[in-house]
């Protein structure tokens, strides 16, 4: 013990011996060393073209008029060629998943001699989850992943950083939440891990409690459908692509405008301080290697990302299919939640069926979409379309889709609320889990949910109350 | 008759054919590792092409600083040797106090890998040659890999590597992770380190000059008995000197002892599960 305090005192008094400026002079003959070493072993040779090159393109994508402008519609083009492209392959799949395997696999369960209650879990709960997951996630992630990956293998991330920095600090925020917000629109439970890059614990957390009000991938098949049904629909169908795009990045750039909004809120409240400085730098412009962002962004992450839901999708289904099933009193366990749910929801401009579709689908964003389908239909019992109670269905054409929502008392309003909640809701239970494990603290996990559903609550409500004056 | 030298080059250790240039990668499977290296570097220098390469995983890399977060480990086979990598976070430095600095610097310090391969950008010397200085303070065998060759010809930038070599007093190796240039050179530098049939002789900047020599030594001896088992006593000894008061604490409290007897896994993975606050 005594030769531990004898280090530190002797270390105390050398110190004295060396001086105040100690610490300054090794800095200082770091860097002197390292400029006389460098000096020494590099040449240039004048060549100074491709500098004025990626100077010139860096001058346009990070100029205070220019920069946003290029953000917005890179964005805007990455969603179009992502609709755009998503929607034949996903007929494909769905034609073959769901038209042709689902029959299939339940007439092979009636000839082994299954229960009709073991078929139905197995293949119209299980089976038809996992198959509308794929056929609706694959095509969307596969397109807009190697996109996303070949803008940051390019250097244009660090870019994007650089302009929303200002925006960023004035929020009392860390700029590089910049760049953890852009892998939000992976993933959000990636994106938690990624906030270890912003070293100042006040600002992670920001970054943390804000990350959920980037749209996951989960969440752009539900933002993609709704808008090309109730806003696209209203354009001429030339430009409904177009225009139910132009809908998406709306709802992105609201997104941001929200993250700005509690990063401010919490670094004056819960989490009060100056935002502090860092250096971003610039990496040069790369030559993107096409084949290779390709290969693994698709392996890598598209799949990695398509087996989480999948594995989600599973027992997803066969709570669905229970609660259509289980009957209390006369009605399934659906039909009643619905209807106890459904005033509550009409009040924020949404139904009893979007909100027990969000609580079935805590464990994943992306079973939404056919939940709130499968439940719209057996509340309004439908006859001819879908397949059976608890049986999720895809329909053939967005306008079959748009008819069963219209028949279950779907309006404009309906649409715009539901992507806007689809915004601001809790985060899934990976993502929870994510922050309960980087930030080790229940309070700040439970947070997490609450804002965001908080505000989504608050919005929808407004929102629904505006409307009910002017219509 | 011209059989002669050919035959003498058949057998040449330097002719590429007689090395064994294919490295057996084996992705995550890190078991029974002969030696340990870790990598080292600035951000956004190409680490992590560097370790993708070497190990033949598939760790994503991104053109932006701060790509790598999380602990990356691999490793590969080269010359009948097995070689454990270690892909640290890319920092400027060693000596601030942000967690992914904590974590290089520990891991390189108390962790002490058989070789530390600093990754640098060719056409930043000077920024990276920071970061190449303070690593050489606290190793005794490194490698630079001088990659993005490639960018500094584009930029008509030329660097002398053997001025490089001369200067640090190790193996300095230009190449182009991307393309996989300098690769081969690199696995048998490494391997030339590790054996220690490549003897460094590393650059100390700040323990040359005779006052501060004198205070490192009088504490380096004081810290040497007390740790007997400690792997970098003068760098801790200058760390104290600088009044870094991290390291104090943990002379204090002894918890230098622990660092420095458990392995570079443990150093990472305990650095890198610290919760932001709670």
């Amino acid at each position: 013990m005594s030769s531990r305090e004898d280090i530190l005192k002797t270390a105390e008094n050398l110190r004295w011996d060396l001086g105040e400026q100690f610490h300054d002079h090794t800095v200082e003959a770091l860097y002197g060393e390292a400029a006389r070493i460098s000096g020494r072993a590099v040449s240039h040779s004048g060549k100074p073209a491709r500098f004025d090159f990626e100077k010139a393109l860096d001058r346009l994508v990070t100029n205070r008029w220019t920069g946003f402008p290029i953000m917005v519609a890179l964005l805007a083009i990455v969603f179009w060629l992502t609709i755009e492209g998503a929607n034949i392959p996903s007929a494909f799949l769905s034609s073959i998943l769901i038209d042709t395997m689902h029959p299939f696999l339940k007439s092979v369960g009636a000839d082994l001699g299954f229960p009709w209650w073991l078929n139905g879990f197995l293949f119209d709960g299980m089976y038809l989850a996992v198959a509308w997951v794929v056929s609706v996630m694959l095509p969307p992630m596969a397109i807009f992943f190697p996109l996303f990956t070949l803008a940051e293998d390019f250097g244009y991330l660090p870019r994007v950083a650089f302009n929303l920095d200002g925006l960023f600090r004035k929020a009392g925020a860390h700029g590089k939440q910049a760049l953890t917000m852009a892998m939000g629109y992976g993933c959000n439970a990636a994106a938690i891990i990624s906030t270890r890059i912003i070293d100042s614990p006040r600002e992670r957390l920001i970054a943390i409690l804000t990350n959920n009000f980037a749209l996951c991938n989960g969440r752009w098949p539900t933002q993609i459908l709704i808008a090309t049904i109730f806003i696209g629909a209203l354009a001429p169908p030339a430009l409904s692509g177009v225009v139910s795009s132009l809908a998406v990045v709306a709802v992105v750039l609201f997104g941001i405008a929200m993250t700005f909004a509690v990063s401010w809120g919490l670094s004056r409240t819960m989490l009060k301080g100056e935002a502090s400085f860092f250096s971003l730098e610039l990496p040069p412009y790369r030559p993107p290697r096409i084949w290779q962002t390709i290969y693994t962004s698709v392996i890598d992450r598209t799949l990695i990302v398509l087996w989480r839901a999948v594995i989600w999708a599973l027992p997803a289904g066969a709570v669905i299919w229970l609660v259509s099933n289980i009957h209390i009193g006369g009605a399934s366990i659906a039909e009643q939640t619905v209807q106890f749910l459904d005033p509550f929801g009409l009040l924020l401009g949404l139904n009893g069926v979007i909100l027990l579709a969000y609580i079935i689908a805590i464990p994943a964003n992306e079973i939404v979409i056919p939940t709130v389908l499968m439940l719209t239909a057996l509340v309004a019992r439908m006859s001819g379309i879908g397949s059976g109670a608890g049986v999720m269905f895809e329909l053939d054409s967005e306008l079959a889709t748009a008819e069963v929502l219209r028949a279950g008392g779907w309006t404009i309003l309906t649409g715009i609320n539901l992507m806007l909640f689809s915004l601001l809701h809790n985060p899934c239970s990976t993502t929870l889990y994510t922050i309960y494990k980087e930030t080790g603290s229940a309070k700040w996990t439970i947070l997490s949910a609450v804002i965001p559903l908080v505000m989504g609550f608050v919005v929808c409500f407004s929102i629904a109350q505006i409307w009910g004056v002017f219509s | 008759m011209n059989t002669h030298i050919p035959q003498q080059c058949e057998t040449c250790p330097v002719n590429p054919v007689n090395r064994d240039t294919a490295p057996v990668r084996h992705g995550l499977d890190a078991s029974g590792s002969d030696y340990v290296i870790a990598l080292a570097g600035n951000p956004n220098v190409g680490k992590s092409t560097v370790f993708n390469s070497l190990t033949g995983l598939r760790q994503h890399t991104g053109n932006w600083p701060g790509k790598t977060v999380t602990r990356a480990e691999g490793s590969y086979s080269y010359a009948g040797k097995r070689y454990k990598v270690i892909d640290l976070p890319g920092t400027y430095s060693l000596l601030s106090a942000s967690t992914d600095e904590e974590i290089a610097r520990d891991c390189i310090l108390f962790g002490r890998p058989d070789v530390t391969v600093v990754v640098a950008d060719a056409t930043r010397l000077e920024r990276n040659m920071n970061l190449v200085l303070q690593v050489l303070e606290i190793t005794d065998r490194a490698v630079l890999a001088l990659n993005l060759m490639d960018e500094a010809r584009r930029h008509g930038v030329s660097v002398d590597e053997r001025t490089l070599m001369k200067e640090l007093g190790i193996p300095v190796i230009p190449m182009v992770a991307r393309t996989g240039e300098g690769f081969s050179s690199l696995l048998q530098s490494i391997q030339d380190v590790a054996n220690g049939q490549f003897v460094c002789k590393p650059k100390r900047v700040w323990t040359q000059s005779g006052k501060l020599k004198k205070a490192v030594d009088t504490l380096e001896s004081k810290l040497q008995s007390a740790y007997p088992s400690l792997a970098n006593v003068r760098w801790v000894a200058l760390r104290l000197l600088e009044g870094d008061q991290r390291i104090a604490e943990a002379v204090r409290s002894g918890e230098l002892e622990r660092l420095s007897g458990s392995p570079i896994e443990m150093i990472h993975k305990k650095e890198a599960k610290r919760h932001v606050v709670a």
